[in-house]
């Protein structure tokens, strides 16, 4: 098992030990592998740059998921509710990247994560993590990315809607705007499957009691009795809020979810909601109409426009790029376009012709494509 | 003396190469934990062997800890350059998706910037090898390791140009890429591209000297001159030692040379075919296999140079038994054996060749066509039959380089000669 734990006198890097990490003298000496090579073997959290994180406390509310508590090292920049993390593990000697949106509040002493982790069948990195988690397990971590995030100033109304695993960046919202004792009114629905499923279900019980301006509402798509009957319907919103329009919205949860309330904001002749999911959409490809040929310039090597994204092209073509996701989240696969064009296949959007970095797993060509790899 | 490979027909060609293919795969399949932690523990130690020797040499006015901060550091060296950076940057634990471990970002303790060595060997030397003119691992453009190189009467310095290589192994190798003797020779020119390689190499250069000749014995304070000797003996002591082993791949008797009109359009069995003739492997214990960086596994690490090279230990019976099959000769030995037919090798071509000990020598089947070595009879196709090329009754002397055709599908030339 590829589990690094540390032993309890394991220190969090100071301020001048990072000076130090960093000052050319040592890295001259350490030339050229670099300081962190060296420190990390002894000391996993004391780095210069890269951010890690130590498991402080594991706990499992639902039998589907983890909830760790996590101490960053001071690389950490902190995160904005909502945002979410790149979470680094090994398992099976193979190191996985997957997104996870921190549910803590922004303000959390001395600036610990949790991150809720919810498992799936075919989840190998949350599986592992509900699995074999425990106090003193280190993880890497990417900087906290994404712009699903709380306005500032804050809105006058909030309405959080969230299905599933999907609960954690709006649980990051709702905890922040209680801690700041936010006065305006924030209405929470929360779809799961079952109570037994519901992941934060008490705490949100708790925060209602305890907020005036918080409305609470549940729905369990798949129990006998639930407070809000079947899925998310117009009708739901009047269970959390007075003026659906009127609220700044947040939704995150499976497309689904998503959909059933694009609907009914694009009915009411509404701006889109914010909206976030980590569900890789069912995505098709014109692979019969790709035209053009993908010059993959760093390689030299060359292949027919199969109308794949990009990272796939480049991977038929017997090259290894760099990646995460695959669902155009982390960033990981992001790759210097020298000429072309690329649509997106998340958003439909079609990029510049010009240099730029893309995101070869969701960008499929449009014609003749040149890429840094 | 190992016997002269068979000509195999491609469709036994196709087949042999289908069956090293499927070991590929199976270990590929298996890859995992193991693999990880294997590579992980040897930087674990490789770092702390460095740390141990560099802080030993600290104390190096007492004599013992300069003898153990200097070993300490030589092996520091040895596995970082073999077992872990060479190993690495052929991208064997690519799939780790460590970026550590990744075989393109990761830099190694010696003269050579990774970037060119990943060029001039995962490329030029893996792709090319043993191929004359292409392949510069061949000599490294300054030693006669071949016949089919002309001799020159600067050849008669190959004993002391080996000599020196080996002394500064880590310059040769940072060398390599930018094909200097090929400038100097007016064959190649200084062009931009060869120019940013010299920055390149000077920049390395330049880290490698501060930290092991300026830095390290400037902070010892009194121990400053023990503390470079200590340096300066463990990349020496590199050096030999990368120089030896990497010989042994290569050059030992009855390893095959090729040219490239032999190599043109090979297919995928054909260049197993031709990686399993140009490499020789070492025997020994577990230990020497480590610190060889397991290039002592030649042959296997030629067949796939980016399957772990711990792996190939496991793998090598096997492979054994399918050459076995197919009569194509297993070239191994210790290391005194394999490495001393190299220095007989390195002595033997830096003289000219004597016309009347040279013959070139028919197989049985093709007509006895006599010919001079550098003009070689062409062999029809037809009269090539097939596997197993007797070689018992080849002549007492015949010896180290062999240039043959790996292949029978087309007419071409093949030769057999016999050095002295």
């Amino acid at each position: 098992m590829a589990i690094r734990v540390l032993r309890s006198s394991e220190i969090r890097p100071r301020g001048l030990g990072r000076r130090v990490l960093r000052s050319s003298l040592l890295e001259a000496l350490a030339y050229p592998h670099g300081v962190d090579r060296y420190v990390e073997l002894v000391r996993p959290l004391l780095l210069g740059r890269d951010v890690r994180a130590e498991v402080t406390a594991v706990r499992y509310q639902t039998p589907k998921s983890v909830t760790l508590t996590l101490r960053p090292n001071e690389n950490w920049r902190g995160f904005r509710a909502g945002q979410f993390v790149g979470v680094s593990v090994e398992v099976g000697g193979v190191r996985l990247t997957r997104p996870y949106s921190p549910a803590g509040c922004e303000q959390a002493a001395d600036g610990a994560l949790e991150l809720t982790v919810s498992t799936h069948p075919e989840g190998r990195v949350s599986r592992h993590l509900r699995d074999h988690a425990r106090p003193g397990l280190v993880v890497d971590l990417t900087q906290a990315q994404g712009e699903f995030v709380l306005p500032s100033p804050r809105p006058q109304r909030v309405l959080l809607i969230s299905g599933g695993s999907g609960i954690t960046p709006v649980m990051a919202m709702l905890r922040t705007l209680c801690q700041e004792g936010f006065a305006g009114e924030i209405g929470f629905l929360n779809y799961a499957r079952s109570p037994t499923l519901a992941l934060y279900d008490a705490e949100l019980a708790t925060l209602a009691l305890r907020h005036e301006g918080l409305r609470v509402a549940r729905g369990f798509t798949r129990a006998r009795r639930s407070e809000l009957p079947g899925r998310f319907g117009r009708e739901h919103l009047a269970a959390v809020v007075r003026d659906h329009a009127a609220a700044a919205t947040f939704v995150c949860g499976p497309p689904a979810l998503i959909d059933s309330v694009r609907a009914v904001w694009a009915k009411d002749g509404l701006p889109e909601p914010a909206v976030e999911t980590f569900t890789a959409p069912v995505l098709r490809f014109d692979t019969d109409g790709a035209e053009g040929r993908v010059s993959f310039t760093a390689s030299g090597r060359q292949a027919a426009n199969s109308g794949l994204p990009l990272l796939e092209q480049a991977e038929d073509a017997g090259l290894a790029p760099e990646h995460g996701c695959r669902m155009g989240i982390c960033n990981t696969c992001s790759t210097r376009k020298s000429a072309g064009t690329v649509r997106n296949v998340i958003s439909g959007g079609v990029s510049s012709a010009g240099e730029e970095q893309i995101r070869i797993c969701v960008s499929v060509p449009v014609g003749d494509v040149a890429l840094d790899l | 003396m190992p016997s002269a490979p068979p000509v195999l027909t491609p469709e036994q060609l196709e087949a042999f190469g289908r069956e090293l293919d499927a070991i590929r795969a199976r270990v590929v399949a298996d890859l995992g934990e193991r693999d990880v932690d294997y590579i992980n523990r040897l930087i674990r130690v490789q770092r702390g062997l460095e740390v141990a020797g560099r802080g030993l040499l600290f104390f190096s006015l007492l004599p013992p800890a300069w003898i153990g901060g200097t070993a300490a550091l030589s092996l520091s060296k040895i596995l970082d350059n073999m077992e872990i950076g060479h190993n690495v940057m052929h991208g064997q634990y690519d799939w780790t998706g460590d970026e550590r471990l990744n075989g393109k970002s990761f830099e190694w303790d010696t003269a050579c910037p990774a970037d060119q060595w990943r060029h001039s060997h995962n490329y030029m030397h893996h792709t090319h090898t043993n191929i004359v003119g292409k392949d510069s691992d061949i000599g490294y453009g300054i030693l006669r390791m071949s016949e089919d190189e002309p001799w020159r009467p600067y050849y008669l310095g190959n004993p002391l140009y080996a000599g020196l290589l080996a002394t500064f192994f880590q310059y040769g190798v940072a060398m390599h890429d930018v094909e200097a003797e090929r400038i100097a020779a007016g064959e190649s020119a200084l062009d931009d591209e060869k120019r940013e390689k010299l920055q390149a190499i000077w920049r390395k250069v330049k880290g490698q000297t501060l930290k092991d000749y300026v830095l390290f014995p400037l902070l010892s304070g009194p121990s400053f001159p023990f503390v470079l000797a200590g340096n300066a003996t463990a990349n020496l002591t590199r050096n030999l030692w990368a120089f030896t082993i990497i010989f042994c791949g290569h050059f030992p008797d009855g390893t095959e040379q090729f040219t490239e009109e032999e190599t043109e359009n090979e297919t995928r069995g054909e260049w197993y075919y031709r990686q399993m003739l140009g490499s020789a492997n070492l025997t020994g214990g577990k230990l020497f296999h480590i610190l060889a960086g397991n290039l002592s596994y030649q042959i296997e690490h030629h067949l796939f140079p980016d399957l772990p090279a711990h792996r190939y230990g496991e793998i090598s019976e096997e492979v054994r038994e399918i050459r076995e099959r197919y009569g194509i000769p297993y070239n191994t030995g210790p290391l005194h054996r394999q490495f001393g037919s190299v220095v007989r090798k390195i002595i033997k071509l830096a003289l000219p060749p004597l016309p009347g000990l040279s013959r070139s020598e028919p197989a049985p089947g093709e007509p006895a066509a006599q010919a001079p070595p550098q003009k070689p009879a062409a062999a029809k196709a037809s009269t090539r039959t097939l596997t197993a090329v007797k070689t018992s009754s080849r002549h007492p002397a015949a010896a180290s380089t062999t240039s043959r055709n790996p292949v029978a599908p087309k007419a071409r030339p093949r030769k057999r000669t016999a050095a002295v």
